[in-house]
């Protein structure tokens, strides 16, 4: 009987690999918790691209397993990683919202043989840490810096800073400086906030006291932003006229109704906004909206996973469903497509995408709807953080 | 001297609407004797319920507020009685399990139905925008807060100290076997109690939700400041908590004008610095 049970199962095995093979996605994300609904946003991303393009890349099926970080934990990150590279077998991890997870993920990536394709993590350096990692998201210096270009043409002097106290506020911080410093502005005076700031009076009252006309920002989007833009708004810097300026993170699509008329006339500059207008966003968003459920939900993330699966495609395509790293990777440096935000490509030496990236004023939609209204175009932007660490 | 002024009328602003908040926390922890992680929950649930009495019914801002109070009490008396009445008089492990339990569930319950999203609760036109005070403008909404919060501690303690309910409390609380001996029906004591704190928990919800707005992580994420609140002015002390509130949004805010980067660290030290000197709170009273 048992060696009946044996040889069947053999068989079994034998028929398995005759047959089309499946290939593992892992998507590592934050699908629980404070962040979830970024996750919902990765989620969204895939699901519409496999809704369009179909769940199969040759003769292949596709298969996604996600795995859930909550909050930024690098160890979870790296145990989720290897478990989805060992027990599950995926030829390909992906995801990851949170710099310190997608750092820790990167030292096995050689040896398991997989490449690693981020939706969002944004930090410059991520790409350096090992070759087989490749990014569709964007990076504070690539949203931030156009910001300080867009400053100093309108004729902006003198700028007062205040980020967040983390990783990326330093690094928005940064990239504004240099760039506003470079075009001959000045900044008057730089102010790091404490990540669980929830009271925003003083800062403000330091903006005005600073003398500057015009203040940029960093926050990650959330609870903050909102308090930090009615603050803005309720200390009277608005009616004194002091211009605001920040990278798109601040006024998210999922965050705007909540800002409502507070938000309006914000200036912001950003890789991606759901509004975009163009024949393969206004396909993406439909789809993209089916998938997320609540269509007040749909933001920036969903476009780095929808454009992650696209990376993804393209490589099992180039390596023929086998597991190859090297060549996957290969493969897409200089890939250049359409995307819903516009044209992209990956760019060769950093392997992190070349993009637009807009100017965007916050404004009213006739049916009472906020958004994010694309004012300027900056072409082809690579990311300056690589070069100024250099 | 104006950016003096300036920041001392933020600083009491922050701190009444953490009074608004922490007092019914200091109310289940001070007189029923229950650590009740909880609190942040039953605000939040507060926060939802008017947020979708004002913005999807419709429903005027003090309609909205009515509804949400008496709703969050509606939903809290069915969990006293099922769950609260078990742990009167328990073990704060056994009472901080349960109620951080409660906390998770709520969380999830929140995230389902309204997902995970930021709600606001819409201000009539009256609390809206800024107001000149001469030397400042300050948001209307921060006055409504200050108001609020002086109405909430004179009634408060008028109830607790100069009626016969509050007699009763504090009687039941003391000795439940005795006050009972003596016709105190100390159930509904409590039931009443509770509901007065959840009733507290939800109008601070709301009252706060401009400067901590509601969504689904509310539940945790601000829980630690009300404990703090609740700890450096001595549990179950009304003068303790409104000392306790404007000491700590004095630090905090003046704190965060001068230095930014330090962040919190002198809210804390002060916190470190007080419950070191007082271990019972600013006015708690040695158990």
């Amino acid at each position: 009987m048992k060696a009946l049970l044996l040889a069947a199962t053999a068989v079994l095995a034998f028929c398995g690999s005759a047959y089309a093979d499946t290939i593992k996605v892992g998507v590592v994300g934050p699908f629980s918790g404070p962040f979830a609904i970024q996750g919902k946003n990765f989620k969204a991303g895939i699901d519409a691209y496999m809704a369009l393009n179909g769940s199969k890349v040759g003769a292949d099926d596709i298969e996604i397993i996600y795995r859930d970080v909550p909050t930024p934990d690098p160890a979870q990150a790296k145990a989720l990683a290897q478990e989805l590279v060992v027990k599950e077998g995926v030829q390909y991890l992906t995801g990851f919202y949170f710099t310190p997870d997608a750092m820790a993920v990167t030292p096995l990536l050689e040896q398991a043989n997989v490449p690693l394709v981020i939706m969002n993590a944004a930090t410059s350096a991520i790409v350096t840490k090992s070759p087989l990692v490749v990014r569709t998201s964007f990076t504070l210096w690539q949203t931030s810096a156009p910001m300080a270009k867009v400053a100093s043409e309108r004729g902006i002097k003198k700028v007062i800073t205040v980020v967040s106290d983390y990783g990326p506020g330093v690094d928005s911080e940064t990239a504004f400086k240099k760039t506003f410093e470079a075009a001959g502005g000045t900044v008057v005076e730089s102010i790091r906030m404490p990540l669980s700031t929830n009271d925003f009076s003083p800062i403000m009252q330091r903006v005005k006291d600073s003398g500057a006309a015009t203040v940029f920002a960093f926050l990650p989007s959330g609870p903050t932003t909102l308090g930090f833009v009615k603050a803005y708004n309720e200390n009277g810097l608005k009616e004194a006229g002091i211009q605001f300026l920040a990278p798109g993170d601040l006024t998210q699509e999922s965050d705007l109704p909540a800002l409502g008329d507070a938000a309006i006339g914000l200036t912001t500059t950003f890789h991606y906004a759901v509004s975009h207008v163009s024949p393969e966003n206004k396909t993406f968003v439909e789809a993209a909206r089916k998938a997320i459920g609540n269509p007040a939900e749909l933001s920036f993330p969903a476009v780095g996973a929808y454009d992650g699966m696209h990376v993804i495609y393209k490589m099992i395509e180039a390596t023929g469903g086998k597991q190859d790293a090297q060549k996957a990777v290969d493969a897409v440096k200089g890939l250049a497509w359409e995307s819903p935000r516009g044209p992209v490509s990956i760019d060769a030496e950093s392997r992190h995408i070349t993009q637009n990236i807009y100017l965007r004023e916050v404004a009213k939609a006739e049916d009472g709807t906020y958004y994010n209204k694309e004012i300027a175009t900056f072409e082809k932007q690579t990311d300056p953080g690589l070069a100024a660490s250099k | 001297m104006q950016t003096i002024f300036s920041v001392a009328v933020d600083a009491l602003a922050y701190g009444m609407v953490l009074f608004v908040i922490s007092i019914g926390l200091s109310v289940t922890m001070g007189l029923m004797r229950v650590v009740n992680l909880a609190h942040g929950a039953f605000a939040m649930i507060g926060g939802y319920i008017a947020s979708y009495a004002a913005s999807d019914l419709g429903l005027g801002y003090g309609v909205a507020m009515l509804i949400a109070v008496i709703g969050t009490i509606v939903i809290a008396v069915p969990i006293e009685r099922l769950l609260y009445r078990r742990i009167y008089g328990a073990p704060e492990l056994t009472q901080v399990l349960m109620t951080i339990g409660i906390t998770f569930c709520v969380i999830g319950i929140a995230n389902y139905v309204f997902g995970p999203t930021l709600k606001t609760i819409p201000l009539p036109d009256t609390l809206r925008g800024p107001v000149d005070l001469g030397f400042r403008s300050i948001a209307a909404h921060r006055l409504f807060a200050i108001a609020c919060g002086a109405v909430v501690a004179v009634a408060l303690w008028f109830l607790l100290e100069r009626t016969p309910f509050g007699v009763k409390v504090r009687a039941t609380v003391d000795n439940a076997a005795m006050a009972a001996s003596l016709g105190v029906r100390t159930r509904i004591i409590y039931a009443v109690s509770f509901a007065v704190a959840v009733g507290l928990a939800a109008f601070g919800g709301i009252v706060g939700a401009e400067l901590l707005p509601i969504e689904p992580y509310y539940a945790l994420r601000y829980m630690v400041t009300f404990l703090v609140v609740v700890s450096v002015g001595g549990a179950g002390s009304i003068p303790g908590a409104l000392l306790a509130c404007l000491v700590l949004g004095g630090i905090d805010t003046t704190g965060r004008y001068l230095v930014p980067e330090y962040g919190e660290f002198f809210f804390y030290l002060a916190v470190i610095a007080i419950v070191w000197i007082f271990p019972h709170g600013l006015l708690g009273r040695a158990k």
